[in-house]
């Protein structure tokens, strides 16, 4: 079971249920999709948010093992890791799902207005609505704190208007109990609410409003479609303020210390889409560090204050006033230069942080779980998706503030750790649909069935179904038409796979809504009728029709009938595809024998799996084996020793040595990759493979590093753990952060060194307490939780000197009374003035670079690297762990910089998405791929030159050169189609000679030429 | 009451599934409205849309064809094929130029699965703009089946022009701007001129010839071509051996 739909539920949700377990995604809402289908867009990419998160919830919704139970609280819990009993309350929607098909119809004449819940209440609704128009499910519920006759009694206009019978205003709450063998917890958050103490004059003055508010002004689908307007007049603010850690990092009773970890980032992105929006628009931020940490924030960051109007000013701020004309706030701050200033806003936006989820101590007590000080789960930094509870998993900011990759990351982490639990039992439960045979249709004429949808009244009141049913009969080839209510319903679509047999149908149109979400299910229709599923076209005539045209209802029925025309003459030329299934090897890689590999190996082992673990090195351990304490306290080399241990005593883990990758060949499930160990040569059939290779630490070449007191990072904690007598009895000791990164040619932040800094100080503080130890900064990135240790390293009389980028830092080694030390000046630039430290020890933080072996990696595997050279995800949010080749993930710092903690999360991710393939006996590639015809091609190799997917090979044929297409590696996308000149490769299911009957069959006229006119798709 | 007829544009789109289609089911479901003259042809990426697609859908007298894409940087797949569709519209509008039709009939955008209000904009003002050229060739000021003959001869040409397009043209920029300017520079203008604007008169003239023997002036007449060059090309095409002079009608004919 999986509670919390939000983007981690989903994740943790898809992987189980896709690995072979039955799954329940309980959510309280009244749909999946969680914060991130409030937001616009994400960062650094900007990609629309609910464009990226609602493949996934559809995704969800047919998965034949995922139950959704939304509008669902979990009320108890009994049991133990393996045998759980959960005691469910399934909240009264007033609406019979199964009934409901989300036509939206009631919501239409629902009398009652309501605030939006979904776009912050800033504008309004019904009281029967559907939460979002992409919710799973999509059914309305109604919100019995406004609806007129849940509180007196009266009105029942909804009942009156559904067709369906789907309203039930008389339903209560119902209890449902179920078993199952583990638990995810993925409650995620809740936003802070600054209204509670009126924090920056929120819920006083109109125009102070939070980021959330502000990102459902930037989207499209929000109150204003779009238009940033200011909530006092409705006016777009020209002159907006930004103030950071509104709620985070302060130790005043109502605030979070800990620093929430995506402000910064989220801040910089509703900048550069307020410029977007309106390029005059000025845009102030008052911030404190910028804790850019991520990958492709440091770069993110520099787009946005590099934007013309944009400051970003390092400032403590208050409100002023509101301007009782304009509505315009006032904010105090200063600033080195002009002290204190007070400015004018049209609008101020809060960058509020996150707060544990809502009622976390019930959820605690229902659950038997610990947590921490700030009410989030306690966890184990060895062990940071368990509980404390066995068989009850966490993943996502149920953790600690974290980002979007983080909490699909460790989503696919938990289900690992269910994995592991559960292995036993995988597939038991799980569900395979089963087909009648497919018709053999290739002798038949073709016989086209057209189903015409009135979608409740979405397609009916605009466009005269009838008439289009009437029309769709005299169309050649068409021997059956038919209207439906709901042809999506699930009798309606038993009834399209009956007519199919009875009739002889060979070719199916249904003229409804958007192919987008729909094919699949009347592909699945098709299959049930027992001809193939590609035999199918869906013709749009609801997004693209009756909606769009809703006043001019006669062009609209014409259109409607052009698209079924397309559609029919489209159909007429389909060729059934077979969706093939290629066997798995169900066997793992994992390259890279760091902690992250290793974790991932036994993940997999303990899954049940045999892996192949390569390192390159003589040993096991790999940049840990550096490591000797982490910030929270672990004891790293203890933990090593374990973690090796345990991969030398796994029967399935075999280990290779001083090994080298000479060749990779295949594709996902059947890859062959050779290595060649201790000077024997491995030849490796495996499934899936995960890329742990590490990175390696840059090797200063300032601050005359090299001298024996000048030491790195890590240098200093070896000493330290070492108890290295000169070091501990320095009296006075320097840190400077950002040693080769953050700079022109290594733009990022490398994430840990901040931490790491201040985990040695704290350390050298509890040996050598006299010790002065200063740190010499630029932004202390100690995001999230570790935010509580440098406040902890100030309180210890750590001394922290903030330094520009422009004005780093001189040291010299001068002498002094005979003695030689290390002078360290620095420009303090609050006090403006230059401080002269002279320190026996300095060590730097060295940036984290990439591993030195990467591009070679990069090669064989053909997998990209990022723009810093570390390797490049599919998708930098959604897809963390994924390459965009099939089968192969990723993990640890090959990634990007990351602590011990956060690796150990992504490794297990890695894992958790491999046993997606792995649990497989088979995966499918798609029928919609190109083929050569091989008489036609004449080897020029301009489809070859084009395939990013390297899905074209040209082979030696007697005719000479010739393309084939390997097809699991075709994607679909029929570039090289556009770019053959004699048209000898095709994407097949958008074949020249379909697209070109559709296109003749746009123009009404042509229909009676286009049977008789031979289609010439090729024309030399 | 009205007394004209009101002209509706007949507009084709090819629409990308992951971007723009689904940015057009957005402005379906914000019900954001729009002129009813687009017929939608759903493929999987703009790099699909064959130059042949769009003669044709102008050979069939199609008054304006729209190709939308994801935008640059954001293709669903890693061969972006939206810049490959970007570099074909501007070839594509060149020959359209050359053919004498208006090239603004073919337009390409950008548009996000989230930007359905987009969509519905760009539909409102293509259509005025349709609106303001008038139906094709009345538009242009020139006969419809002249126009048609031309579109074929230059849908006979597309193997030919994917050639050219992969030795000569293939180009690969980060911005549009980059792509428009390339594609105005003097250099692809005479390389145009050079390898593919000979070869479309040259088609033309092969195809009216198929229909019945014509003198040189006669052809320069229909194409609208000067003398001197339908008689250059007719003596290239004579050499090549596709044409043949008939001394007894005194007309040229296929060979």
């Amino acid at each position: 079971m999986v509670v919390g739909g939000g983007i981690s539920g989903i994740q943790a949700a898809l992987d189980l249920a896709t690995a072979g377990y039955k799954v329940y995604l309980v959510e309280k809402s009244p749909t999946i999709g969680g914060k991130m289908a409030q937001l616009d867009k994400t960062f650094p990419t900007n990609d629309c948010s609910m464009c990226i998160e609602s493949p996934k919830f559809i995704e969800c919704d047919r998965h034949p093992n995922i139950e959704i139970l939304t509008y669902t609280e979990v009320d108890g819990i009994e049991g133990e890791a393996g045998d759980f009993k959960v005691k469910l309350i399934k909240k009264p929607r007033y609406i019979i799902e199964g009934r409901c098909t989300g036509c939206t119809t009631c919501v239409e004449y629902c009398p009652v207005p309501a605030g939006d819940p979904f776009n912050q209440n800033l504008s309004n609704t019904k009281a029967v609505r559907i939460y979002f128009a992409q919710a799973i499910p999509l059914v309305t519920y109604i919100d019995p704190e406004t609806c007129l006759y849940l509180e007196d009694g009266k009105c029942t206009i909804c009942e009156g208007v559904c067709k369906n019978d789907a309203i039930d205003l008389h339903q209560t709450a119902e209890k449902v109990e179920v078993r199952v063998g583990a638990i995810v917890l993925s409650p995620g958050y809740e936003v802070f609410d600054p209204k509670l103490r009126g924090d920056y004059g929120y819920g006083k003055f109109e125009n102070v409003v939070t980021s959330l508010d502000f990102e459902r002004l930037l989207c499209a689908s929000g109150p204003f479609e779009g238009e940033i307007l200011r909530p006092s007049d409705m006016k777009h603010p020209h002159n907006i303020a930004w103030i950071h850690c509104v709620g985070s990092r302060r130790v005043t009773p109502g605030d979070n210390s800990y620093c929430s970890a995506v402000c910064c980032t989220y801040t910089q992105k509703q900048v550069i889409l307020t410029k977007d929006h309106d390029a005059e628009a000025r845009a102030t931020i008052f911030h404190n560090d910028i804790r850019s940490y991520g990958k492709g924030f440091e770069r993110f960051y520099q787009r946005a204050e590099n934007l013309p109007g944009v400051r970003f000013i390092r400032s403590y701020v208050s409100i002023g006033k509101e301007i009782p004309e304009s509505k315009n706030v006032t904010i105090r701050y200063s600033t080195t230069e002009e002290g204190v200033k007070e400015e004018e806003f049209d609008l101020v936006v809060l960058s509020v942080g996150m707060n544990p989820p809502a009622d976390v101590e019930g959820l605690a007590n229902t659950f038997g779980i610990e947590l921490n000080s700030h009410g989030f789960l306690k966890t184990n930094p060895a062990n940071p998706i368990e509980t404390s509870r066995p068989g009850i998993f966490v993943s996502g900011a149920f953790q600690g503030p974290m980002d979007i990759p983080e909490s699909v990351m460790t989503a696919s982490g938990a289900a690992s750790y269910c994995g592991q639990l559960l292995s036993c039992r995988r597939g038991k439960l799980s569900k395979e649909r089963m087909y009648p045979p497919e018709r053999d249709v290739s002798e038949e004429e073709p016989r086209v069935g057209v189903f015409v949808c009135h979608c409740g009244a979405n397609i009916g009141r605009v466009v005269d179904v009838p008439s289009v049913v009437e029309y769709a009969l005299t169309l050649d080839n068409v021997v059956h038409a038919q209207e439906n209510l709901f042809s999506c319903s699930t009798d309606a679509a038993e009834q399209i796979s009956n007519t199919i047999r009875e009739k002889g149908l060979n070719r199916v149109v249904v003229a409804a809504c958007t192919p987008r979400t729909h094919e699949p299910l009347f592909r699945d229709t098709l299959r049930e009728g027992g001809i193939n599923q590609y035999f199918f076209d869906m013709a749009n005539i609801r997004e693209h029709c009756s909606w769009v045209h809703s006043r001019e209802k006669e062009d609209a029925t014409e259109k409607a009938k052009d698209i079924v025309r397309m559609s029919v003459a489209r159909t007429l030329s389909l060729q059934p595809l077979q969706e093939f299934d290629l066997p798995v090897s169900k066997t793992g890689l994992v390259v890279g024998g760091g902690l992250a590999g290793m974790t991932s190996a036994l993940s997999l082992a303990n899954q049940g799996f045999e892996v192949h673990l390569v390192e390159k090195d003589t040993d096991l351990g790999g940049m840990a084996r550096r490591i000797h304490f982490t910030l929270e306290g672990l004891d790293v080399q203890a933990y090593l020793r374990d973690v090796i241990r345990k991969v030398y005593q796994h029967p399935l883990i075999h280990v290779s040595h001083d090994a080298t990758i000479t060749d990779v060949s295949g594709y996902v499930g059947n890859f062959i990759t050779t290595v060649e160990s201790e000077g024997r040569v491995k030849v490796i059939h495996h499934g899936a493979t995960i890329l742990a290779t590490g990175a390696d630490e840059y090797r200063p070449t300032e601050y005359l590093y090299g001298e024996g007191r000048v030491l790195t990072l890590l240098e200093l904690e070896e000493q330290i753990a070492r108890g290295e007598e000169r070091l501990i009895n320095s009296q006075s000791l320097v840190m400077i952060q950002c040693v080769g990164c953050r700079e022109e040619d290594r733009n990022y932040c490398a994430r840990v060194c901040c931490s790491q800094a201040i985990k040695n100080a704290l350390k050298l503080r509890e040996i050598n307490p006299r010790m002065d130890i200063y740190i010499l900064y630029r932004d202390m990135m100690t995001y999230g939780l570790s935010e509580d240790y440098y406040r902890e390293a100030s309180d210890k009389d750590v001394k922290f000197i903030r330094y520009e980028a422009h004005d780093k830092p001189q040291v010299e080694a001068v002498e002094e009374d005979g003695q030689s030390i290390l002078r360290v000046t620095v420009t303090d630039p609050i006090l403006g003035q230059t401080l002269a430290i002279d320190a026996d020890s300095l060590a730097l933080a060295a940036a984290v670079i990439p591993s030195a072996g990467s591009q070679e990696i990069s090669r064989l595997f053909k997998v990209p690297l990022s723009p810093e050279g570390f390797f490049q995800e599919a998708h930098v949010k959604l897809r963390p762990v994924d390459f965009a080749a099939d089968g192969v993930f990723l993990c640890g710092i090959a990634h990007y910089p990351k602590h011990i903690s956060e690796t150990i999360s992504q490794a297990y991710g890695a894992a958790g998405r491999a046993v997606t393939i792995l649990s497989k006996d088979s995966v499918i590639a798609s029928g919609a791929i190109c083929e050569v015809n091989e008489s036609e091609c004449v080897g020029c190799g301009a489809c070859q030159s084009v395939c990013q997917y390297g899905a074209i090979e040209l082979h030696d044929t007697r005719q000479g050169k010739k393309a084939r297409v390997i097809p699991v590696l075709c994607k679909g996308d029929g570039l090289c189609n556009a770019k053959c000149p004699t048209g000898a490769i095709s994407l097949k299911h958008y074949t020249d000679e379909e697209v070109f009957r559709q296109i003749d069959a746009a123009v009404p006229a042509l229909r009676g030429e286009v049977r008789s006119q031979r289609i010439e798709n090729r024309i030399v | 009451m009205g007394t004209g007829f009101e002209f509706k544009p007949r507009i084709l789109g090819f629409l990308c599934n992951w971007c723009c289609y689904a940015g057009a089911d957005l402005a379906g479901v914000s019900r954001y409205q729009y002129p009813p003259h687009i017929r939608v042809i759903r493929l999987m990426c703009s790099g699909r849309v064959d130059l042949a697609f769009i003669l044709r859908a102008f050979s069939n007298g199609t008054d304006g064809v729209f190709i939308g894409g994801c935008w640059l940087g954001e293709c669903h797949y890693i061969t972006e094929g939206n810049y490959d569709a970007l570099s074909m519209m501007h070839l594509c509008r060149k020959l359209l130029e050359h053919i004498g039709v208006n090239p603004d009939r073919l337009r390409l955008e950008w548009v996000s699965a989230s930007e359905g209000i987009r969509f519905a904009e760009i539909m409102n003002d293509f259509t005025r703009k349709l609106k303001e050229l008038g139906p094709l060739g009345i538009g242009e000021g020139r006969d419809v089946n002249g126009l048609k003959l031309k579109l074929e001869a230059a849908r006979n040409l597309v193997p030919y022009i994917k050639l050219v397009e992969r030795e000569r043209l293939r180009v690969h920029f980060d911005t549009e701007d980059e792509y428009n300017e390339f594609f105005t520079s003097d250099e692809v203008n005479w390389l145009f001129d050079e390898l593919i604007g000979d070869k479309l008169s040259l088609s033309q003239i092969m195809l009216l010839l198929r229909e019945r023997p014509l003198s040189t002036g006669e052809i320069s007449e229909i194409l609208g071509l000067s003398l001197s060059e339908v008689s250059r090309h007719l003596n290239i095409s004579a050499r090549k051996g596709l044409t043949r002079f008939s001394e007894r009608q005194k007309r040229f004919a296929p060979a």
